[in-house]
């Protein structure tokens, strides 16, 4: 009798813990379709790269188109502030990494790192610009986003005017809650005055 | 625990008996509406009526608002102004809903203060405080995604700063990010799934009041003595205790009426006297407004946020013992959150065994000095994140820590309380001579007709 009871018992419990087993599994199946859905689209995965005409930038100026719904700087720096971002010892940065798309992330924070990569551009391409003069990089302040506003800060840079962050004229984060400097995102000239901002996709 | 005694309904005519036994559903009205609850309830205990009747108010109104909305970055900024513009009596609808969201604030941090002071959230109200706390949250996302619709320069940028913060998680902040933004930046996806989750939230939130009442009618009320009511016979509780209705129904609406006057003349004289000017651009990603501030509910938690940077020592000294996997921007993150984690932990954290603030002499001081702290939080919260100002959030913030963490535990030991009177019937009896209505027997309440 209580033999019989046993064996009905195991079974049972198997079939009890193989349904919630199963069912466990159907409701994880189901609830990471729901979650992953919520993930980004695929034409929102379809703006990977834009060009941007840069033939209006003349010395001194900043434009920020929008790259996959961001911010990017583009600015013609003055030889002034060419000057002052090449006076800094890197050693003496918050953040001596690069944090350049084209280079590796052992490449130090210099200025010619933070700039040479636009040069890097197809065959028969001419830059126009003086060397060092052109800048990208992400328009987002790497604290908590906001975008920082250009030529003002204690360093000339940009100022994040959110929580406070000054970044320099190459776009180290001099001072502030901000942990990293400005990221560079991949950008390259296909053309004399165009610059492609992101890899084709 | 038994619950108090007290009356249950009883059917009398035939249709009452032919659905009661079918489907209880006035007993249960009648149970809830006539609980027994202490007679010596202060001004305090109306707060949790004002947020029942708000949470009505901005699903009323939300529901009207969003038949003439749309959730389209193009479309919703005008969408907006065609509320406000065209839709009849749209302006009143639209400013009540967002002023209300200030009124839901108001009434919820009385109410959680009210908590704090006279010890409602101990031992047997662990629960009913643990599910507020998780309201408190759901309404700060609700809200937060409420301010995202309008698609203003503000709505933008918050979003951007908000989701921000889970960017700052360790190795998976920036996937969790990606994910809750539906993109790598704000934009389409986010405003229309915030725009869905603001519409649902509320309905959780209602349905999380419905188990916040029931865990209290089970423990009973708490009331000003912090003294229990006496359980022993029918008798005795009803020397405690007067049926919520009629008795506090017409006290709570009464507190009601003149809120809303002034809630009334705020929405009429100066509706947008708690927003920002800012809101009314139409986002756009390229530039943040120069003085970027949460609404004024948020502004003590977003002290508390800023006030960590890299430069204070329990920062470097985390950084230092994770190996650096928390930076000054994570560590902000996790005091943010920790705030209102250690207000949840409340009912473990205060070791007194006499729960009401009225009978702590020491008690007393560090309370009202946690209620000048979150004040000056909020004030600083403000304020630009320069000069004076962070070392001022990071005082505000270690108290509020300290509140928590140090001090409830200690005073329990070190305090030496006064002794709260024997019965609720004994503190309402000093307080109101005979004549009033200190009188014994609660007239016995009629079923529902």
């Amino acid at each position: 009798m209580s033999h019989a009871d046993d064996l009905q018992g195991t079974r049972r419990d198997f079939i009890y813990y193989a349904t919630a087993g199963g069912g466990a599994i159907a409701a994880g199946v189901g609830g990471w379709g729901l979650i992953n859905s919520m993930n980004p689209s695929r034409d929102v995965l379809a703006l990977q790269s834009v060009r941007v005409d840069i033939s209006g930038l003349s010395e001194g100026m900043q434009i920020v188109p929008l790259w996959q719904g961001k911010p990017v700087f583009i600015r013609y720096r003055t030889p002034e502030e060419i000057e002052a971002a090449r006076s800094v010892d890197v050693a003496d940065l918050p953040d001596q990494s690069a944090g350049n798309d084209l280079l590796g992330d052992d490449a130090e924070a210099t200025d010619a790192n933070r700039t040479v990569a636009v040069f890097d551009g197809g065959e028969g391409v001419e830059p126009t610009f003086p060397e060092g003069a052109l800048y990208v990089s992400s328009g987002l302040c790497t604290h908590l986003g906001c975008v920082p506003v250009g030529e003002s800060g204690d360093f000339g840079g940009w100022f994040c005017p959110c929580h406070g962050s000054h970044y320099d004229t190459a776009g180290r984060i001099r001072k502030g809650p901000a942990p990293r400097n400005l990221p560079i995102p991949y950008a390259v000239l296909v053309e004399d005055t165009v610059l492609q901002l992101g890899e084709e996709a | 625990m038994a619950g108090i005694p007290h009356d249950h309904y009883e059917p009398s005519t035939g249709g009452e008996k032919w659905l009661h036994k079918r489907l209880p559903v006035v007993g249960l009205m009648y149970d809830t509406l006539m609980i027994p609850t202490p007679k010596n309830l202060n001004w305090m205990w109306i707060w949790g009526i004002v947020l029942v009747f708000t949470l009505v108010l901005q699903i009323a109104t939300g529901v009207i608002l969003a038949m003439h909305y749309v959730a389209d970055t193009e479309l919703a900024f005008s969408r907006i102004e065609h509320i406000m513009r065209n839709v009849n009596g749209g302006a009143m609808i639209r400013y009540v809903h967002m002023n209300g969201a200030s009124l839901f604030f108001v009434a919820v941090y009385a109410h959680i203060f009210r908590a704090l002071y006279y010890g409602s959230y101990k031992s047997p109200r662990e629960v009913t405080w643990i599910i507020g706390i998780l309201m408190f949250v759901l309404m700060m996302g609700t809200a937060f995604m409420g301010y995202v619709l309008p698609w203003g320069q503000m709505s933008f940028h918050g979003t951007a700063v908000i989701t921000g913060l889970f960017g700052a998680i360790p190795f998976v902040g920036e996937a969790i990010q990606t994910w809750l933004l539906g993109a790598g930046a704000v934009g389409q996806p986010a405003l229309n799934r915030f725009f869905a989750l603001h519409y649902m939230l509320p309905f959780v939130l209602l349905g999380l009041t419905i188990v916040h009442v029931w865990a209290f009618h089970t423990t009973g009320n708490n009331n000003p003595t912090g003294v229990e009511v006496r359980r022993t016979s029918k008798e005795e509780a009803e020397r405690d205790t007067l049926p919520f209705w009629p008795y506090f129904v017409i006290k709570d609406l009464l507190a009601l009426v003149v809120i809303l006057i002034v809630f009334t003349a705020i929405v009429g004289f100066m509706p947008n006297y708690l927003g920002h000017p800012d809101n009314y651009i139409p986002a756009t990603a390229a530039a943040t407004p120069a003085h970027i501030v949460p609404e004024w509910y948020f502004l003590p938690f977003y002290a508390i946020l800023r006030a960590f940077d890299d430069s204070v020592w329990i920062v470097i000294l985390t950084n230092w013992l994770t190996f650096g996997i928390i930076d000054g921007k994570f560590f902000g993150v996790l005091a943010m959150f920790g705030a209102i984690a250690v207000m949840a932990l409340a009912p473990w954290l205060d070791t007194s065994s006499v729960r009401s603030g009225r009978y702590r002499p020491m008690f007393k001081w560090w309370f009202w000095l946690l209620v000048v702290d979150f004040i000056i939080l909020m004030w600083v919260g403000a304020r630009p994140a320069e000069g004076i100002y962070p070392v001022i959030s990071l005082i505000g913030a270690t108290y509020w820590f300290a509140y928590f963490l140090v001090i409830l535990p200690l005073l329990g030991v070190i305090e030496k309380p006064l002794t709260p009177p024997a019965t609720i019937e004994e503190d309402f009896a000093a307080h109101y001579p005979k004549s009033t209505g200190g009188s014994s027997s609660a007239p016995a309440a009629a079923p529902a007709e």
